[in-house]
């Protein structure tokens, strides 16, 4: 079911990451390809653990426009790099190791998250609206609090936080590149592994039960796994605020199916093709410094508009 | 055979189950009927695991309710979930599929297979097999429900008021196939009913609660009489027995 189109997405995505391995590429081979790869090997880290985030956190909101990202997760991560560095001090920050800055971010996120996303789903799990609301809240006193800290900083603090508040694809340190994604893949295979038991949780709770699941702790180990992925793609690049939502309501409508089995490689296909050849054009065709995360964030924004007016949320 | 013994449980301190002991046993269509509030739709849960138990012990057969495994009791208890629960985007055969699931965890075989084939027949649903759960009727998208609940093959069948939002024909046609169940299948069904002439009906017993225990168990035309109308519901209803069969006046 569907192997053709996502051979296809298989093929396009080959393409967009050869072209931008080799186009335009001018001067030492030996230089050129192992700086891109790079750079293509943590968009591609990014991609995977955004879709893969998003489809599961929608599986167990049975909700398709909700992504931890409108939950309030990115202004989290905000208020944890601005409370850092208030903490800590901009010097001492900026001279952390990147690995230590890495593992710090992650660590704090994924402890933030877990809370954020449990209290979220365990007061109001079975109260759509209400959980909404309070994600918007949590997000607004999440934001007020972060421009409290800025205003009170120095301003040299300040450029620091604004440095790392937007996501940007540079150049990544090796040993950096590999524990992302060593912590990456873990936590997509045990997803994948999974899958199954996914699509039996989507389908709600007394059904799961009926059915031999354990909703609560499904819930719990899909709770680990959505903080684990959107913490590391997120201290390793930044916040890719709608890039999740596009991604994944695209990748519905090319394959229309609840099959985690095929959803998930769907969607982690199309958010590769969408950040490489997106990174692509810009950087090659256009030659404009943009971030791609401009682009994307413009057009998921619209996708996020007309999810919630064409129809009711589910 | 269900057999509870000394089931309590407590919702916000407000007791809604007192000590309750009761003995189901196998084969046949047995209704829960009593007044809102009575606890019968706490009783059912608690059977069916949808919330953890506080006090008391429920066996199925051999299978205590909390200690045993959930994919062993998915083999042998199934809930037909409300309504609203069906995932729209699922197909009529899709969704019957996953009755299997407690057998093959996501790795169908051919034999898994017939058995949905056999379940889309039993319940013809074999035109509607391709069509998606939100282009179907209320009636339509339950008995895909039932049917999944079928294929899951299990001894006993567990409903919460499933006839609620159903028009006169598809609650008669509902009501039919679980007696058929019962007879020709072997299933042991326990149903939560609000209206007592389709308990009355299509049950082979009826065990009516009030204030969290037990009051009445027994036949239809034993259980029903006015007397337990008015010491259940309190109310003076009249009962009417034509051929042998009971009907309550409203």
């Amino acid at each position: 079911m569907f192997g053709r189109r996502l051979l296809l997405l298989t093929l396009g995505l080959c393409l967009c990451i050869a072209l931008y391995l080799v186009w335009g590429a001018r001067g030492n081979w030996g230089f050129v390809l192992p700086f891109r790869a790079n750079k293509l090997a943590a968009m591609l880290l990014v991609a995977l653990s955004v879709s893969s985030a998003t489809v599961l956190f929608q599986t167990i909101t049975r909700n398709s426009i909700l992504t931890p990202s409108v939950m309030g997760f990115d202004a989290l991560y905000l208020l944890t790099l601005t409370a850092l560095i208030f903490v800590l001090g901009g010097q001492s920050f900026m001279q952390l190791p990147a690995i230590g800055q890495f593992l710090v971010n992650t660590v704090l996120m994924m402890g933030a998250a877990l809370a954020l996303f449990g209290t979220l789903l365990r007061r109001g799990g079975s109260d759509l609206f209400r959980m909404i609301l309070t994600g918007i809240i949590f997000a607004g006193l999440f934001r007020s609090v972060t421009s409290f800290l800025q205003r009170i900083i120095d301003p040299n603090e300040f450029m620091v936080v604004q440095a790392n508040s937007f996501a940007r694809f540079a150049r990544v340190e090796l040993p950096l590149l590999a524990l992302a994604g060593a912590l990456t893949l873990a936590a997509l295979g045990a997803a994948w592994h999974m899958r199954h038991r996914l699509d039996v949780l989507a389908l709600g709770e007394q059904t799961a039960i009926s059915l031999g699941e354990s909703p609560r702790r499904g819930l719990f180990q899909v709770l680990i796994l959505v903080s684990v992925l959107v913490s590391v793609s997120t201290a390793l690049v930044g916040p890719m605020a709608f890039l999740g939502l596009l991604v994944v309501s695209v990748a519905r409508q090319i394959t229309p199916t609840v099959s985690h089995a095929v959803l998930l490689p769907s969607a982690g296909l199309v958010s590769a093709i969408t950040l490489v050849g997106g990174q692509l054009v810009l950087e090659r065709a256009l030659q404009s410094s943009t971030p791609l995360v401009v682009v994307v964030d413009v057009l998921g924004g619209l996708v996020f508009l007309t999810l919630l007016l064409r129809r009711t949320p589910r | 055979m269900i057999t509870i013994t000394d089931l309590s449980y407590d919702r916000d301190e407000t007791p809604v189950l007192r000590g309750v002991d009761l003995t189901l046993n196998a084969g046949g269509v047995k209704a829960l009927i009593g007044p809102n509030g009575a606890g019968k739709s706490t009783l059912l849960s608690l059977i069916a695991r949808l919330i953890p138990m506080q006090s008391g012990r429920i066996m199925v057969d051999d299978l205590e309710i909390g200690a045993c495994a959930n994919d062993v009791l998915a083999r042998r208890l199934a809930i037909l979930p409300q309504a609203s629960e069906a995932a729209p985007l699922l197909t009529v055969r899709e969704l019957v599929g996953f009755g299997r699931y407690p057998y093959h965890k996501g790795r169908p075989t051919a034999a898994d297979r017939e058995k949905v084939e056999d379940a889309l027949a039993t319940f013809e649903l074999q035109a509607l097999a391709e069509r998606r759960l939100d282009s179907l009727s209320g009636g339509q998208r339950q008995r895909a429900q039932v049917a999944m609940i079928f294929a899951q093959d299990t001894d006993y069948i567990l409903l919460d008021e499933p006839l609620n939002n159903l028009d006169i024909a598809a609650s008669r046609g509902l009501m039919r196939t679980l007696q058929d169940l019962a007879q020709h299948h072997a299933r042991t069904i326990v149903i939560v009913l609000h209206d007592i002439n389709y308990a009355a009906a299509y049950a082979n017993e009826i065990v009516a609660m009030k204030d969290g225990g037990i009051v009445a168990q027994g036949a239809p035309q034993d259980v029903v009489t006015e007397a337990m109308l008015r010491e259940v519901y309190g109310t003076a209803a009249a009962v009417h027995r034509i051929d042998g069969r009971v009907l309550v006046g409203v």
